[in-house]
């Protein structure tokens, strides 16, 4: 069968390969999402004018230019001013603070869907301001952004392929390799399309369950 | 620093010229795309549950490909079967695939907000259902989706960049090979960002303003119902 048998010769390494672009979207997704919901935090209470300017300026930076440019930029400019990162430090840096700039823009489109009136109703029953950001606005928003936020997951996971370019051995790494070596470009690249929409399924399946998990019937409408 | 400054200055003609690479790259991709999109459109509209359910998971397995991946399939993979693709053009391919397939959504996300009785009434005086879709459906979904696909056009903008690997020499390879030659990463990167950026924050911006000012005047959607 085409290309079945390069999947059986090679299962092992795919399989590791799968392994590090799992865990370079992982580590980026939740560094990522660290720093949004900061920024968030930043954007939407802050009762000061500097950070809020300084948070919008670098989501329209690294939302205006390429991931691309971004990892390059990290791995192969910072042994300039003298940081040395590996590939995975590298890959997982870029993809983070690519992805806090995305993860921030839904978590704040989340938290904005959220009334105004639950807010002033908070306010009303005696909450101080963070409390009520606490338990009333975040609890609904962080619902309402889930979904956006597992779409990010799956599109960081696509894009971790770029992180070849860094000689990170992840899958396209890997698959690059083993296409060179035996010659059948066609099987091994459809063999990988296919690695990658049958995980983005499974991944994308497994968010829509978390959701599921949290919805809360009548919260949000 | 400033001598590191100094010996990129002759080289930034490269990377502007490279800059039309660039744009044309993604016009290129952004039309086919728009064309698949549009396509796709019409067959899932006017066919029946079973083809459009094909035409969805069709569109699902599209995009869930990678870019980087999609590219390596066309230029790499089809000499397998019989034609070799020029980078250029492979690279078009790839990004119209994929840009077809995110556009169709675009349009069928917004399809909703056209109420239905205007595709009755487009039949009911004597319209095909091409004509009705040309001249009566898909104008008004175009309308609406501007903003997104303008935001559309700028994510091909930034995804030129992945061309990169398999040698279209757009901006950013340019910029790579820039940073080889004077042997410093820093400049021609900060370079490149600061265009993109530009181009891409200007687009935004427009999307944004477009955004509002459609969403006001749009009567169908206030006056009618989806």
């Amino acid at each position: 069968m085409l290309g079945l048998d390069i999947l059986i010769e090679n299962w092992q390494i795919l399989l590791k390969a799968l392994g590090y672009s799992l865990l370079v979207s992982l580590f980026s997704f939740i560094l990522g999402f660290a720093l949004a919901s900061l920024f968030t935090v930043v954007r939407l209470f802050s009762s000061f004018k500097v950070p809020k300017w300084a948070v919008r300026a670098y989501v329209e930076t690294f939302r205006g230019t390429p991931m691309m440019v971004q990892l390059f930029f990290i791995y192969y400019a910072s042994p300039a001013i003298g940081i040395n990162l590996s590939p995975f430090q590298a890959s997982v840096i870029a993809f983070a603070l690519n992805s806090a700039a995305y993860q921030s823009e839904y978590l704040r489109a989340g938290l904005m869907s959220v009334p105004k009136t639950q807010y002033e109703a908070a306010e009303s029953l005696g909450l101080s301001k963070w409390g009520a950001v606490f338990s009333v606005v975040l609890p609904v928003g962080l619902r309402a952004s889930l979904s956006s936020l597992g779409n990010e997951f799956v599109a960081l996971f696509k894009y971790s392929s770029i992180a070849s370019f860094v000689t990170l051995p992840e899958l396209f790494y890997v698959a690059r390799y083993i296409a060179a070596g035996s010659f059948r470009y066609l099987e091994m690249y459809t063999v990988l399309a296919i690695i990658y929409v049958v995980i983005g399924f499974a991944l994308s399946k497994t968010f829509r369950k978390v959701e599921r998990f949290f919805y809360v019937p009548g919260l949000m409408d | 620093m400033a001598t590191m400054v100094q010996s990129f200055f002759p080289y930034i003609h490269i990377i502007l010229d490279a800059l039309w690479v660039t744009i044309a790259l993604s016009i290129a991709g952004f039309s086919l795309g728009f064309g698949i999109g549009a396509l796709l459109l019409f067959l899932r509209t006017f066919s029946n549950r079973v083809v459009a359910r094909a035409i969805d998971g069709f569109i699902d397995v599209i995009r869930g490909i990678p870019l980087l991946v999609m590219l390596f399939l066309i230029f790499y993979g089809f000499p397998a079967l019989g034609f070799q693709i020029p980078n250029m053009l492979a690279a078009a391919l790839g990004m119209g695939i994929l840009s077809g397939a995110y556009q169709s959504q675009i349009f069928r996300s917004l399809l909703h907000s056209v109420s239905s009785s205007q595709y009755e009434s487009s039949l009911a005086i004597g319209l095909s259902r091409w004509e009705s879709f040309r001249y009566v459906i898909f104008p008004q979904v175009l309308r609406l989706s501007i903003p997104a696909l303008i935001n559309e056009y700028t994510i091909l903008l930034k995804d030129t960049s992945v061309a990169y690997a398999i040698g279209v020499t757009e901006m950013f390879t340019q910029s790579v090979h820039v940073s080889q030659v004077i042997m410093s990463f820093t400049y021609p990167l900060l370079f490149v960002s600061a265009i993109y950026l530009t181009i891409c924050f200007s687009l935004s911006s427009l999307a944004n303003h477009l955004y509002r000012k459609l969403s006001y005047g749009y009567s169908i959607r206030e006056h009618i119902g989806g």
